[in-house]
């Protein structure tokens, strides 16, 4: 009885999400993966901020149909993400789906990808390398560089302007840390600097006491690759441990998650270089136009003063699929490959500079060199230093001399002088 | 203690031998082939002083946790929310008036009203239930933690200690000698050793609360036979009530301490919950002096396991849950 009862629920949530999905000229489901909870809540927050933006610049609307948001909370652990992903397709009967935010989430959406034909992912802003770079699938899509193309002209600015010689690295001990340190590495050793020790702790870590103690004094600077609370942590921890040495900044560690957390833990970080895919204070007009877009959007104590990279990475996602959706009128039939050939041909007029696909369907794009700077209302943000354009997956190395650094991991790269 | 030693002599000398050890490698000058076994003195010693000062964070919301579980066999899932609650209530009063330590009252006060209504309005009505008042705390935790980050968003709060709380302070251990025979001493974050004093005097008073005064001979008394107890005339609702509002007040401190040398953002909640679960389940369930050992063997545990072998830091917290229950089912501390 119990299971025939079974049988029959399943059957009709099968037959309902089979008539969602066919319902034509209705609404169009589009899910969305963003982390609203664990240490990366803050992240996911503004994420969904950017992707809100986007639409609302569209009327909810794209291709003369409405949207309708099904939004999935994860944890920025893989199978978080892989079950969210299969609730909004298996259940919800999404046709596109919006994120990951994570890196090692991003690596599992793809393995889950290529079991979904029928629906199209585009990245929210996860930017691990492998997840494009290695065995890609055909119907995802990226429009967000990854953390290695974020640390492009890093390297070079603090051995040549910075006059830093010798660095440590303190990362989180996942995907996307050992792809930005790929990206550091490769550029600051080719310029000829030394990396001394790579330090790595697990994500969520709380008390940074004796990582702090472990850090080596015989460095110029220290390359912190940590994100959410676990930077609010450690920086803490950093000041009442008195340290004072110079820092470097990973990607997500200056970007507003962080930049506008409360308390004074943030202080550390003034005057501290990073490179990642947006600089707060860049006087660009597009770049001035989507953040005041940001900002009317919503009320000020429920967003930043600037938006944060991730939310920038889903304003930019949700961009691409509007405007593609927007050109074939909402034609999602013969297995998406109208939405599908636009995408792939896309070149995205992004506020944060143009973006293009490569052949796996990563995005080239612009990269942003810059230095956090305390702005006369109290708040930090980044200040641009330099730009460097069209940055390739590969940071414009021979594409087998690449191949031969290996895959991003806690000891690869090794740091050399040329990788060619 | 004396008793202790002639039950035991074999695991009173390991004791013996091992503090004495411990103490020589505090303060003794590390010949060359110890640091190159180990690493530096500097090391080990912020490892080792990390894990005390981060034990006593985990004893402050563990032993109300304990307190509540030993008179009322109540396991109270909710026990994170308050920690994380009392947190932001301490981290607003901080702001608003400036004075750090006022945000301690301030919590101590708000989380135990909250555990007087909890107690009242809620345990009183299952007690002795224990499935179903397991499944109503995670109701409570889980709605507690939706509207909090419904009300606090999932911003990172810091709470600033003052200023002289804030940065190192010079200590008398000897981490090094220079070549010019100058004696390089420990710098250690003040506020730590500030917290760690606290939650030692809180303890010691808890421990002579509940030894030495009337009270504590009733809850001591509750402890090990309730029904006994109300039999004799005491009014037994009113010592629970009064636990219950003690231990959910000193969970709510803990979040202050934890908000100045951690942060408080979502998720805190659970992860509190499940640190004071292992110290509880490590140190014996009920009581206080486990409670502590609990608290001090799993912080030291996190922190030697974060310095000399990072990867599998977290699996050495259970480890050592799993070598407790195996050995020790009840805890070290806990009575069969």
């Amino acid at each position: 009885m119990r299971s025939g009862l079974m049988a029959g629920a399943a059957a009709v949530a099968l037959l309902a999400s089979a008539y969602s999905a066919s319902a034509e000229g209705g609404p169009l489901k589009v899910g969305v993966l963003a982390t609203l909870e664990g240490t990366y809540t803050v992240l996911g927050e503004d994420g969904v901020r950017g992707l809100k933006t986007a639409l609302g610049q569209a009327g909810g609307k794209a291709g003369g149909r409405e949207i309708e948001l099904v939004i999935q909370s994860t944890d920025a652990s893989p199978d978080s993400a892989v079950r969210g992903a299969r609730k909004l397709v298996e259940q919800d009967g999404v046709e596109i789906v919006v994120g990951p935010l994570s890196g090692s989430e991003g690596i599992a959406i793809r393995d889950y990808c290529k079991t979904q034909p029928g629906v199209t992912f585009i990245n929210g802003i996860s930017g691990a390398q492998e997840t494009t770079y290695v065995d890609p699938c055909p119907n995802m899509y990226r429009f967000n560089m990854d953390g290695a193309q974020w640390s492009a002209g890093l390297g070079d600015y603090i051995y040549n302007e910075k006059g830093y010689k010798k660095i440590a690295t303190v990362g989180e001990d996942y995907s996307f840390v050992y792809t930005q340190v790929l990206g550091l590495v490769t550029e600051f050793c080719s310029a000829g600097g030394e990396v001394s020790e790579r330090f790595w702790v697990p994500l969520g870590t709380k008390d940074f006491g004796s990582i702090i103690a472990a850090l080596p004094d015989d460095v110029d600077a220290i390359y912190l690759g940590l994100g959410g609370g676990d930077a609010v942590n450690f920086l803490n921890q950093y000041q009442q441990a008195g340290g004072e040495a110079n820092l470097i900044g990973g990607t997500i560690m200056v970007d507003g998650t962080v930049l506008s957390s409360k308390g004074s833990a943030k202080e550390a970080l003034i005057g501290v270089p990073s490179a990642g895919p947006q600089a707060d204070t860049w006087d660009d007009p597009k770049w001035q136009a989507y953040v005041k877009a940001y900002q009317d959007a919503f009320p000020p104590d429920q967003r930043f003063p600037i938006p944060s990279l991730l939310g920038t990475g889903y304003y930019n996602a949700t961009n691409a699929m509007i405007q593609c959706l927007d050109k074939t009128n909402g034609d999602l039939s013969d297995g998406q490959a109208a939405f599908r050939q636009c995408l792939d041909t896309l070149e995205l007029d992004a506020p944060n500079g143009k973006i293009t696909l490569d052949s796996n369907r990563q995005a080239i794009g612009t990269n942003f060199v810059s230095e956090v700077v305390e702005l006369p209302d109290g708040t930090l943000a980044t200040k641009l230093v330099s730009m460097k354009e069209n940055v390739n997956q590969t940071l414009g190395i021979d594409p087998e001399a690449f191949a031969k650094i290996g895959l991003p991991s806690r000891d690869v790269p090794e740091c050399k002088t040329s990788y060619n | 203690m004396r008793r202790f030693a002639s039950r035991h002599p074999w695991w009173s000398a390991i004791i013996v031998v091992v503090a004495f050890i411990l103490l020589w490698m505090m303060f003794a000058v590390w010949p060359e082939w110890l640091s190159d076994l180990i690493g530096s003195k500097k090391l080990f010693l912020n490892a080792l002083f990390n894990g005390i000062t981060l034990g006593g964070l985990y004893f402050l919301v563990a032993s109300g946790f304990t307190l509540i579980f030993g008179l009322m066999r109540n396991v109270n899932l909710a026990h994170g929310s308050l920690y994380l609650l009392g947190g932001y209530v301490g981290y607003f009063v901080a702001s608003w008036t400036g004075y750090w330590l006022l945000a301690f009252p301030a919590a101590f006060i708000v989380m135990a009203l909250l555990g007087l209504l909890f107690q009242y309005f809620v345990f009183r009505r299952m007690e002795g239930e224990d499935l179903r008042q397991t499944l109503v705390t995670i109701g409570i935790s889980i709605v507690v933690a939706d509207l909090m980050l419904w009300s606090f968003g999932g911003d990172f709060y810091n709470i600033n200690p003052p200023e002289w709380l804030s940065g190192p302070m010079d200590t008398f251990f000897i981490t090094a000698v220079k070549s010019s025979g100058d004696y390089v001493f420990l710098r250690y974050p003040m506020v730590r050793v500030v917290i760690f004093a606290a939650s030692v005097v809180i303890g010691l008073a808890m421990w002579i609360a509940l030894n030495r005064t009337r009270i504590g001979m009733l809850i001591r008394a509750g402890v090990d036979d309730r029904d006994m107890l109300s039999a004799t005339g005491v009014r037994i609702q009113l010592v629970f009530l009064g636990v219950f509002a003690f231990g959910a007040g000193l969970a709510g401190a803990a979040g202050v301490v934890g908000g100045t040398f951690q942060s408080l953002a979502p998720g805190e909640d659970t992860r509190f919950l499940l640190a004071s679960l292992v110290v509880v389940i490590v140190g014996g369930m009920g009581s206080i002096p486990g409670t502590a050992i609990g608290a001090l063997l799993v912080g030291v545990a996190e922190q030697f396991g974060s310095v000399y072998f990072p990867t599998y830091a977290v699996v050495l917290t259970f480890l050592i849950m799993v070598a407790v229950l195996a050995f020790r089912p009840q805890g070290i501390m806990g009575r069969s």
